[in-house]
Order: structure tokens, then C-alpha cells, then sequence
């Protein structure tokens, strides 16, 4: 068996190992690292080794290994300088630049195949490429095209930049949208060599602005869910690009990826207990008016004093983390706050749910970055045993996840996502900016119940505020 | 295979499955190995598909570890 056959073998394993492991918090990144292993064997066993159908060596190395080095440097950049609360936005970038590969490697093997037969009326392009090839070209560019438009659409939600928008009508016209683009590359297939590539590139474009349409409308708090379905496309993608080459190991990652993406997907989906097609395409019933409860009624304000005496005579401080948090940066004083409380031996944990944040470990990631120990992190089923017997719970930049509305206002968005019963505790305590919605875009009937006070300001100055304040008494 | 994952772990697994679909880049390699010197739509969009998959994969394989770091001191589940 030819040695590129083997080492394909060998990556395809470290690929189904890693990622294996990678659900494993004990092997997690040893995982991670195997199949970053698997991957560079691949790489330069097919740059070295990797004959065509004529027996001939790949050339034009200094392309190849100039791309690898402006990529893996400008990649290794990124990723190390990125702040922690960034992740999700670059896992987002970093597969749209996936997508993309897939896409141009179809459009450059389209081109190829159109230049090679030189355009003439009487030549049909489904004559010259069997179907088997044209599909993963046709495939790999419109899935690729789509992964890579939405996944920069994506990155701009996370990082602020991109709002919600819709239309109405716009999940038909999405639809059409796709239909038109499948349409538009049948017809090149079909068509005379002389007019295959409008119809071929046309079918780029309309995937390109399906993507961009697809992601567009949902809001930035499911983001991490259409990541995930974005990043099994991808996998396709590759997939694709396997088919097309005949390629074992672009087929089997892509495949597992794929695969492992769509689980993943479907798992973040029941964490919020709402249906993939309703992340989707819920968004426009979401924001459902008039129908929902109205949240009336006056709220109380505490001062930071006040506060600060009730935390510091407590027995039991939760404080729940959302997304405030980690715009404010404020993961290190909330850590300091954490460490005075324990002096004054208030014993204080955190309630993580587990869409806090922008994504799945988001606040876990937060606040290891800020040297909180990890047993000091409560999930969602084990907080709701402990408000109970709870004095304060000091809510830091979190609201959907802590909205009543889930559990009592079926015409909710969020209805029937498990929430942290805050409500269970003597007292609890609202950090935010002003009293303007969360994510979701809804009210939260919390800040209105009789044992709920509202401190507002930004969450590093407040809890700076908070930890003079302690440190006085 | 994915069945029971914690819920802290899906970030971290969605990113490094966002790294090994950047295998993609061997179809770039592939492509960019066989262009002839003269097709400079095969060298330049192969050349800018390599720098992109290899983003996919470094940046991919880079963050994932980078996640995770945070919980070597801490794990012992």
C-alpha cells in the first residue's frame, strides 16, 4: 500500500481520536493535539508524496509553502492575541476561511475544466464531465460559499457589529433564493460549454447571499447555534473536496465533522430546550407582542452599601454571571469580590446555565481566565438545589437566563428553557447597565418581584465599588 | 460518540471540529500542486485558498488549545 495511503489512514484515526476525546474534559486537549498531529502528517505527506492520475508529483512548492506560512502565522496571531471573551467570534472567522477554501477549490476546478475545453458551440459541458465529478464541484461551492457568507455574518453579530435584520416573507424568499442557486448550476451542467460559467459563478453568488440571509435575522444570543450548524456545512464542504479528489482523509474529516457538527448542534438546541427550526426560523415569531405578559410594576434599587453590608453578613453568596461580565471585563473583580466575601467568611459559589454568555462555557471560560477555582462553579441542576437555602444572589450582567417568563409565559421566546430559580433565595440582587432588555429582546418580570433589588451601573465599577465598600467593614 | 458531552466542553469541541474540517486545505494543496505555471486563476485563487485553509486549521487548532488551557489546572473529573 502506498505510504500516502497509510499516512491518510493514520489521520483519519487521529481525527476520530481527538475529536473522541475532545468530549472528555480529562483527555480533552491531549485530543486537541492528536488530531492536530494527525493533520500536519496529512499536509506534507500530500505535498511530498501525492502523485495525480498521469504519476506526476504535485509542483509550484513555493506557492504552496509561502501559503502555508502567511496563513499559519497570520492564524497563530489571531488566535493567541484574541481575548478569551472573543472565542466564539473566531471560531465563527475561522470557519468562513474553511468554507472559503472549499468554495475556490470548486471554482478553480470549475475554471479548469471550462478553459480545458475550449468553449465552442458544439461541445455540452455534461458531455465533457461526468456527473460524479461535476456534483462535488457544484456542491462543494455552494455549501462552501454559504458556510463561508454566513460565517462572517455570524462573527459580525458576536462582535457587535451586525444587527438584526428581517424582512417580512424572508424564509420563502431564502428558500427560493437556494432553489434558484441549485437551479442556476443545473443549467450550467446542461448548458454549451460557451455559456456554462455565468450560470456556474450566478450560482456562487445567490449562495453567497443566501448565506448573509440565512444568518442575518437570528438573534446574537442563538449565534452559537448556527456557529455549530455553519461548522458542520463546512465539514460537508470538505467532504465535497474528499469526492472530488478521491481523497480518503478530506472525506473522512470532513464527514465526521459534518456528523459531529450536527450533533452538536441538535445538543446546544436541547440546552435551550427549543427546536432547531425554531432557532432558525423562530425569530419572527419571536419578538411576539401584545400576546406576552405584560411586565409591570415598580422596582426597587439597592445602593452599593446596603449591599455590601447584606453580602458581607451572609452566610451563602450565588452570583450568576451573564454576558454584563464579560462586556464589562469585569471577570478579575468579581474574583477579588469573591476572595474578600471568603475573608469574611461568606462561603461563594456561581450558578453557570448553560447558555450564559454567547456560548456554551462561556462564563466558565470567563472566570477560570480570572483564577476562580473551578469547584467553586455551580451548574444550572446544582444551583437550583442551593437557592434555597441561599442569603444573596448577586446577579452580574445575566437576564434571560434567569427570566421567570420561561417558566410561566408560554407566549415567551424563551418559554420552557430551564432557568436558575433565583427567585428561591432571600434575596437577590440585579447588576446591569439600565433596564433595557437583555438578548432576547424581552422583559424580565424578576426585576419586579418583592425580594429582588436592582444595582445599576457597569459591573467592574460597581463590584469595584462593591470591594471598598466590603473591605470597610 | 458525542452523546453525553458537558455543556462547558461544546465550545471547545465545536472549535476543534472547526479545525479538522481545515483538511480541506490538502484539496487546495492538491489544487495549487497542479496548476500549471501559466493559469494564473488556478495559482492565485489556489494560493489564496491554501493561506485560508491553513487559517482554518492553525487558527482552529490554536484557539481549541487555548480554551482548554484554562481548564488544565482545574479538571479532575
Amino acid at each position: 500500500m502506498q505510504l500516502l495511503s497509510i499516512i491518510y489512514i493514520i489521520s483519519s484515526v487521529t481525527f476520530i481520536l481527538g475529536l473522541k476525546m475532545l468530549s472528555n474534559p480529562a483527555t480533552a486537549r491531549k485530543g486537541n493535539l492528536i488530531a492536530a498531529g494527525g493533520m500536519s502528517i496529512a499536509i506534507i505527506g500530500t505535498i511530498f508524496l501525492y502523485k495525480d492520475d498521469t504519476g506526476n508529483n504535485l509542483h509550484n512548492y513555493g506557492w504552496i509553502f509561502g501559503g502555508i506560512v502567511i496563513g499559519g502565522i497570520a492564524g497563530t496571531l489571531a488566535a493567541k492575541k484574541v481575548k478569551m471573551t472573543a472565542m466564539p467570534e473566531m471560531v465563527s472567522l475561522f470557519n468562513g476561511t474553511g468554507g472559503a477554501c472549499a468554495a475556490l477549490i470548486s471554482i478553480v476546478e470549475f475554471d479548469h475544466i471550462y478553459k480545458a475545453n475550449t468553449p465552442s458551440e458544439s461541445t455540452w459541458f455534461s458531455d465533457v464531465v461526468p456527473l460524479g465529478h461535476f456534483l462535488p464541484i457544484a456542491a462543494g461551492a455552494i455549501i462552501g460559499s454559504i458556510s463561508f457568507a454566513g460565517s462572517i455574518i455570524a462573527w459580525g453579530k458576536l462582535s457587535g457589529n451586525v444587527k438584526d435584520h428581517s424582512f417580512k416573507g424572508q424564509h420563502i424568499f431564502n428558500i427560493i433564493l437556494l432553489l434558484l442557486a441549485i437551479t442556476s448550476v443545473a443549467y450550467a451542467y446542461d448548458a454549451n460549454m460557451n455559456f456554462a460559467n455565468i450560470p456556474f459563478y450566478i450560482t456562487v453568488l445567490l449562495a453567497l447571499v443566501y448565506g448573509v440571509l440565512f444568518v442575518l435575522p437570528i438573534g446574537g444570543a442563538d449565534m452559537p447555534v448556527v456557529i455549530s450548524l455553519l461548522n458542520s456545512f463546512t465539514g460537508v464542504a470538505a467532504a465535497c473536496g474528499g469526492f472530488l479528489y478521491d481523497n480518503k482523509v478530506m472525506l473522512t474529516g470532513g464527514i465526521l465533522v459534518g456528523a459531529a457538527g450536527t450533533l452538536l448542534t441538535i445538543l446546544m438546541c436541547k440546552a435551550m430546550n427549543r427546536s432547531l427550526l425554531n432557532v432558525l426560523v423562530g425569530s419572527f415569531g419571536g419578538s411576539v407582542k401584545g400576546e406576552q405578559q405584560k411586565t409591570t410594576g415598580n422596582y426597587k434599587e439597592i445602593s452599593i452599601n446596603d449591599a455590601a453590608i447584606t453580602m458581607s453578613y451572609s452566610h451563602k453568596v450565588i452570583i450568576v454571571p451573564g454576558y454584563g461580565l464579560a462586556v464589562a471585563q469585569a471577570q478579575h473583580a468579581c474574583h477579588e469580590l469573591e476572595k474578600i466575601l471568603e475573608d469574611k467568611g461568606v462561603e461563594v459559589k456561581y450558578a453557570i446555565h448553560p447558555v450564559a454568555g454567547r456560548m456554551p462555557g462561556h462564563m466558565n471560560v470567563l472566570l477560570a481566565e480570572a483564577d476562580v477555582s473551578y469547584d467553586k462553579l455551580l451548574e444550572m441542576e446544582q444551583a437550583n438545589e442551593e437557592f434555597k437555602s441561599t442569603d444573596v444572589v448577586l446577579i452580574l450582567g445575566a437576564n434571560d437566563v434567569v427570566n421567570p417568563a420561561a417558566k410561566n409565559d408560554p407566549a415567551s421566546p424563551i418559554y420552557g428553557m430551564p432557568i436558575l430559580e433565583v427567585e428561591e433565595a432571600k434575596l437577590v440582587i440585579v447588576n446591569k447597565r439600565s433596564m433595557k432588555p437583555g438578548y432576547a429582546g424581552i422583559e424580565n418580570q424578576l426585576f419586579f418581584q418583592p425580594k429582588t433589588s436592582m444595582l445599576f451601573g457597569d459591573a467592574k465599577g460597581v463590584l469595584q465599588q462593591l470591594i471598598a465598600e466590603v473591605k470597610t467593614l | 460518540m458525542i452523546g453525553r458531552v458537558p455543556s462547558v466542553l461544546h465550545t471547545p469541541l465545536m472549535s476543534g471540529a472547526n479545525a479538522i474540517h481545515g483538511v480541506v486545505i490538502i484539496g487546495a494543496i492538491i489544487v495549487m500542486g497542479k496548476a500549471e505555471s501559466d493559469n494564473y486563476v488556478a495559482l492565485i485563487l489556489g494560493f489564496l485558498a491554501v493561506i485560508l485553509g491553513t487559517l482554518n486549521v492553525v487558527g482552529g487548532f490554536v484557539v481549541t488549545d487555548r480554551m482548554l488551557g484554562m481548564f488544565k489546572k482545574k479538571k479532575d473529573k
